[in-house]
């Protein structure tokens, strides 16, 4: 397994000027290494459903890479949408998991058969380009870069190190970051898109 | 027979309105009722249709799409639309865009029981999600779909059209 950090700090140097979002709590080190951040944006609101609005972000902007840094228990909840978005052959849509094989966020509980689920090949067999499996940095680490020259849609599941959280929801710490309106609004004007 | 003919729902009506407000994907799953309406979207050349495995999906891809600077339409039945309970809250409302769902009416009639639990608890269910909708029965009730566009980008809000002509206009 890999400290998520390090995927973030590993993929950094390769993402250029591609739209990031991330979902889970191991996605939450993207926002202290990201050095384009109104090119990441937070599309969350129901679990599981970030995956289908990073999809139609990458289907509305044909120009653009779009990458997904997704979390398993969200894509569990909305496993159909591997064959919606292998179905329309997104070639700029590039879909990592970052996979803790578990529920972190509510005490560490295990998704469902968490350590025997092949992500890759699901997504291979939903119809993907291509697909990758990682456990090990340095294999990640030298790879990233070709993948992400590659078609979409790409799929990479990493295996990373679970940030359990056990503290009441009252008393975790919130660190103050930009609303899901505002990241919108600077995506938008970043790319030249009027407000509805 | 022939004035009944003349009032039934073409999905012509449907590809038109579509077209004069400007909608650029379909997300959809196709249901029984609605086989020649996909057909003649997928002739389309300034349609893009996106078939979905669950239609809750179809709300988080909206949102996607409408960030895009795209817009998109959701096309589902009425029991999808229940199973979407949360997609729809989260992505659809919280966010806060215009969006217009056409929603078929399964279950429904105007005269006698209804006896599908669907078509029951649709109009519950929309209430209980605070969502304005119109009813769209006959080829002349299609202009309340511009209606409903209107209103999705006045309030930024879902409006939904229930397509209560289960039986006949699309399936031909």
């Amino acid at each position: 397994m890999i400290e998520s950090k390090d995927v973030f700090e590993a993929f950094a140097p390769y993402r250029g000027d591609a739209i990031v979002i991330t979902t889970g709590t191991a996605g939450r080190p993207w926002v202290d290494i990201s050095d384009r951040p109104r090119r990441d944006v937070s599309l969350g609101g129901a679990m599981g459903q970030t995956t289908s609005a990073a999809f139609g972000l990458a289907l509305g902007l044909p120009d653009e890479k779009v990458i997904l840094f997704d979390a398993e228990g969200a894509l569990l909840m909305n496993l159909g949408v591997l064959a919606t978005i292998a179905g329309k052959k997104p070639q700029n849509f590039y879909h990592f998991l970052l996979d803790n094989e578990c529920y972190a966020t509510t005490g560490g509980q295990p998704v469902p058969n968490s350590s025997e689920i092949d992500y890759g090949r699901l997504a291979g067999s939903a119809g993907y380009a291509s697909n990758y499996n990682f456990d090990d940095l340095e294999d990640f680490r030298i790879s990233v870069g070709e993948i992400l020259n590659e078609d979409g849609p790409v799929f990479v599941a990493v295996k990373v190190v679970p940030e359990i959280e056990n503290l009441p929801m009252g008393m975790r710490e919130r660190r103050p970051g930009r609303s899901r309106p505002q990241m919108i609004a600077d995506l938008r004007d970043e790319l030249g898109i009027a407000a509805d | 027979m022939a004035v009944e003919q003349a009032q039934i729902l073409r999905p012509e009506t449907l590809v038109n309105q579509f077209k004069e407000n400007g909608v650029t994907h379909v997300l959809t799953i196709p249901d029984s009722e609605t086989n020649y309406l996909y057909e003649l979207m997928e002739q389309q050349d300034w349609l893009d249709i996106v078939p979905v495995a669950r239609e809750g999906e179809t709300f988080g891809i909206a949102l996607g799409l409408n960030v895009a600077g795209k817009t998109p339409v959701c096309l589902i039945q009425n029991t999808g639309m229940l199973e979407s309970g949360d997609s729809l809250r989260g992505m659809a409302l919280d966010a806060g865009f215009p969006l217009v769902m056409i929603v078929g009416y399964r279950g429904w009639t105007r005269r006698g029981i209804i006896s599908d639990s669907a078509a029951r608890y649709t109009e519950p269910f929309l209430h209980a999600f605070g969502i304005n909708y119109y009813l769209v029965e006959y080829d002349a009730d299609g202009d309340r779909i511009t209606t409903a566009f209107e209103e999705a980008r006045a309030t930024k809000r879902p409006v939904a059209i229930l397509i209560g002509d289960e039986y006949h206009g699309w399936n031909r």
